[in-house]
């Protein structure tokens, strides 16, 4: 280990040489094998998109204010929707955690210089921004009104947008994904420190692995199955339309195949992070590491056998929905493991509450909201009533904003003093966290209540009863978006003015902590042992924490 | 329709009731567990903040027994939501034999029902309290869905094949039906009222300005596609009879035996090679694209009126009383 860095921050210098300086120009970036470097290329495309599917909600969320719609016809709010789906889940919420996060962290958090495959890591690159190509071509020329789901025959037959572009588009992401799934498997099998045990891995590690089993088991569905829905569209092979012999019903199995499982990879990597940030600002080991890490891959496989759910009202014989039903109440089961173990995490703490704890905490509220209102859905009673409507948006937005999108702003907090080397301003940043985690719940409660009334999904138009709540949800909204405008502008900020972080700023107890912020082009000086347990602060003196173990004496340390 | 703000639209079926109660059982036990982690996280969060910055927590790893608890305990409280759910949903799936039929077609974007004795109505549809009714229900283009919020209930109306759902109407009123599934352009004003009358007045309105008898459209039909020609009542005909069809089981060339219900015959009609009977050639042609949905639920009404017929070489099927005329 190098010596512990408990300097004052004031200080402290960034080091002399690193990843973001070892070489310049454009050049240096568009052909960069660094895996940290194409993690910012992601983060700048991921956000992008996030940025246009924001503004669609945004119109969305304005136009719903009066029961006749209040903006636009409803053609265009058709296509608001369905691109704000389609940006925001297959360009937005499935890259994000994986490919940002991911790509940066776990080489680093395992001991290794790069992924096993360097070179195909920035083809993932390439081949995302090819297929975001087609769809933002398909948004500009016509626009796409299916809904993200592309349910035949509406998307193969009825529909009057640009379907086809959008389709191929996702047809060519899902290879993204693919390559970027078989890239985290080899580098955590082969690629390994000495001492990095598989028992100590980081749980983020854990949940990007199995992440990374869905993206190569179930993207390969979703992309066929689109591709035949386009195949159908374009030449009129009867694959779905019942009018050529097909069946409508057979495009949602395959559909939901990848997609129900495609919650997990936004869900799965969202817990890896906050597995990181409840034990280092608990200042304790994480409660139960084999079970949450056990949950990771029972989820990753359980939700492979759960997708029939989204189908309970399609005419499915009694039998399948009851066994469906039964497996979809199994896979809440890991998932309720790691939010009782979570909080148990925190009992007997040293608790802080610095801006990325204030993210895995509303994380384990919103995530809870989320995962029991899945039961709701789940339970088949309830869901002939609950099916299709408002209350369906809501739960899944849980989970998707609440859960994938905190966990991912709560995770880039996180690591950001060790992606640019500086910290951002703190007390702005607990202010967006906490305008955020308002603005939310205003935003998305209400939409349960909508639901349960009654008010379908997708409508452009509603009877006036609805409106009350509908008002509500876009008062929220508005909230939400100052909370999304505030990190923009303080991390921009703080790239340049941010204190210096320092190697281990909070600290943390992982590999990613005990090298130079930012890290050197090859991550580490030279190969790094390990000889510690994961999430152990006891006997790790270096860190210069009272209580532990073979203490070295140190000046205090600032916590922020 | 009630306060400004209610919580739960009006109960206005016999599904009403069990799904509500069911969401009050559900309610109850997330909110023991959401308040409880809610209440254990800001607990912790307060009695163990951090006082002095260099202080680490007491290193806990875990407890098995604790782990056992929370993944045994959640499992019972789930199997009986599941068990719960899934009874009403049986309950739904299984049709009384007694209901008033009513054929539904969706269609971008209208919905177009039809009574037993043929009166029709667009976007709107009339029952009588306290009876069981059953839709049935085929889409002439892409998928929709048929849902009243008031009786908790819907169900996919799929292009291809015909859906069913039922309800029994327990309170008179005027409510709201919607399409539930994406559509396309106007999804959002795909709907229309459900009205819910007293038997008597429901006689009275079913009387009047009726439009064609469905079974005398479907007899007309049954000549002018000259389905007559082979399906010959006494099954002697390069077709079998369609006396005494509807509902009885049908042995098959394969062996296999199906009972004769509205998508076997819908079935028999777009894709006669589908499923042959025992005893005939396949030989008949395909009516997809040449029969319209109306069409085929006309056709389906004629056969379902000749159910107590004799088929021929059997005797009478009996002469129970059925909903339709």
């Amino acid at each position: 280990m190098s010596s512990a860095t408990t300097t004052p921050a004031t200080a402290e210098k960034l080091p002399r040489e690193h990843y973001l300086n070892a070489t310049y120009g454009i050049r240096s970036w568009l052909l960069t094998t660094d895996h940290k470097r194409i993690a910012l290329l992601y983060l700048i495309s991921v956000t992008f998109f996030f940025f246009i599917g924001g503004l669609f909600a945004a119109l969305i969320r304005i136009h719903l204010l009066t029961p006749g719609g209040y903006l636009v016809t409803p053609e265009t709010y058709n296509k608001l929707f369905t691109m704000h789906g389609v940006a925001m889940i297959f360009f937005f919420l499935i890259p994000s955690i994986p490919a940002v996060l991911g790509n940066f962290l776990i080489p680093i958090m395992i001991g290794a210089k790069d992924l096993a495959f360097p070179k195909i890591n920035l083809l993932s690159w390439y081949i995302y921004l090819l297929g975001g190509a087609f769809v933002l071509y398909s948004f500009a020329t016509g626009g796409l009104d299916t809904g993200w789901t592309f349910y035949t025959p509406l998307s193969s037959i009825y529909s009057n947008s640009a379907v086809t572009p959008a389709v191929l588009g996702i047809f060519i992401n899902g290879f993204s994904s693919i390559l970027t799934g078989l890239n985290f498997i080899v580098t955590v099998h082969t690629m390994r420190a000495p001492g990095m045990t598989w028992l100590r891995l980081p749980l983020f590690v854990w949940a990007h692995y199995a992440t990374s089993l869905i993206f190569i088991l179930g993207t390969p569905v979703i992309a066929i199955t689109l591709l035949l829905a386009g195949l159908e569209r374009m030449f009129h092979f009867g694959f779905f339309n019942p009018a050529y012999g097909g069946d409508p019903i057979l495009f949602q199995h395959l559909f939901w195949f990848y997609s129900h499982p495609a919650v997990y990879i936004m869900i799965l990597p969202a817990m890896g992070v906050i597995s990181e940030i409840i034990p280092t600002f608990a200042r304790k080991p994480i409660f139960g590491y084999d079970f949450i890490a056990a949950s990771s891959i029972g989820i990753a496989v359980i939700g492979f056998i759960v997708w029939a759910h989204h189908m309970f009202l399609t005419g499915q014989s009694t039998y399948s929905a009851v066994a469906f039903s039964f497996l979809t109440f199994l896979v809440a089961i890991p998932s309720a493991v790691k939010v009782f173990n979570w909080t148990s995490t925190l009992y007997k703490g040293s608790i802080a509450y610095d801006t990325p704890m204030l993210y895995g905490l509303g994380f384990i509220g919103l995530f809870t909201i989320g995962g029991l209102t899945g039961l709701f859905l789940a339970c088949l009673g309830l869901d002939i009533h609950l099916h299709d409507t408002y209350f369906v948006v809501a739960h899944f937005h849980y989970i998707m904003v609440g859960g994938a999108i905190m966990g991912y702003l709560g995770g880039i907090h996180f690591w950001w003093p060790k992606i640019t080397g500086r910290l951002y301003p703190e007390f702005l940043a607990r202010v967006a966290a906490i305008v955020l985690f308002i603005g939310f719940n205003l935003t998305f409660f209400p939409q349960f209540i909508l639901g349960y009334l009654g008010m379908p999904r997708r409508y452009h138009d509603y009877p006036p009863e609805y409106q009350v709540l509908n008002v509500m949800s876009t008062a929220g909204a508005s909230i939400l978006a100052l909370g999304y405008l505030l990190p923009m502008v303080y991390l921009t900020w703080s790239m340049r003015y941010g204190k210096v972080a320092g190697k281990n700023p909070w600290p943390a107890t992982g590999l990613e902590w005990t090298t130079d912020s930012p890290p050197l082009t090859e991550n580490f000086h030279e190969t790094p042992v390990v000889d510690w347990e994961v999430y152990d602060f006891e006997h790790r003196p270096e860190l210069g924490l009272k209580g532990a173990i073979g203490k070295k004496p140190a000046p205090a340390h600032g916590d922020d | 329709m009630q306060s400004q703000l209610p919580l739960y639209p009006e109960q206005a079926s016999n599904f009403a009731p069990q799904v509500d109660n069911l969401l009050l059982f559900i309610v109850t036990i997330c909110l023991v567990f959401a308040v409880g982690i809610c209440a254990a996280v800001i607990y912790f969060f307060f009695r163990y903040q951090r006082r002095n910055p260099d202080e680490i927590g007491v290193p806990i790893h875990g407890d098995l027994r604790l782990e056992l608890t929370w993944i045994v305990l959640p499992f019972f409280l789930l199997m009986a939501m599941f068990g719960w759910g899934a009874v009403i949903y049986v309950d739904y799936r299984h049709t009384p034999t007694d209901t008033l039929d009513v054929y539904v077609i969706g269609k971008q974007w209208m919905w177009k029902l039809q009574q037993p004795n043929g009166r029709r109505e667009i976007n709107e549809l009339h029952v009588p309290l306290g009876r069981n009714v059953r839709l049935i229900m085929a889409s002439e283009d892409v998928i929709h869905d048929f849902s009243v919020p008031a009786f908790r209930v819907k169900m996919d109306v799929v292009p291809g094949h015909y859906n069913t759902m039922w309800f029994r109407p327990t309170k008179p009123g005027k409510y709201h039906f919607f399409c539930s599934q994406y559509c396309g352009t106007n999804h959002a004003v795909m709907g229309g009222w459900v009205t819910v009358m007293e038997p008597g007045d429901y006689a009275t309105w079913l009387s009047g300005n009726t439009t064609g008898d469905p079974i005398a459209v479907g007899q007309q039909l049954f000549n002018n596609l000259a389905c007559s020609t082979c399906h010959q009542a006494d099954g002697k005909g390069r077709g079998p009879s369609y006396l005494g069809l509807y509902g009885s089981k049908v042995k098959l060339a394969d062996g296999s035996t199906v009972t004769a219900d509205d998508n076997y015959i819908r079935e028999s009609i777009l894709q006669p090679n589908a499923k042959i009977v025992a005893g005939y050639q396949p030989v008949m042609p395909s009516f997809q694209g040449q029969v319209t949905e109306d069409q085929i639920a006309a056709l389906t009404a004629y056969i379902k009126s000749l159910k107590d017929q004799p088929a021929p070489g059997k005797p009478a099927a009996g002469d129970s009383a059925t909903g339709m005329k």
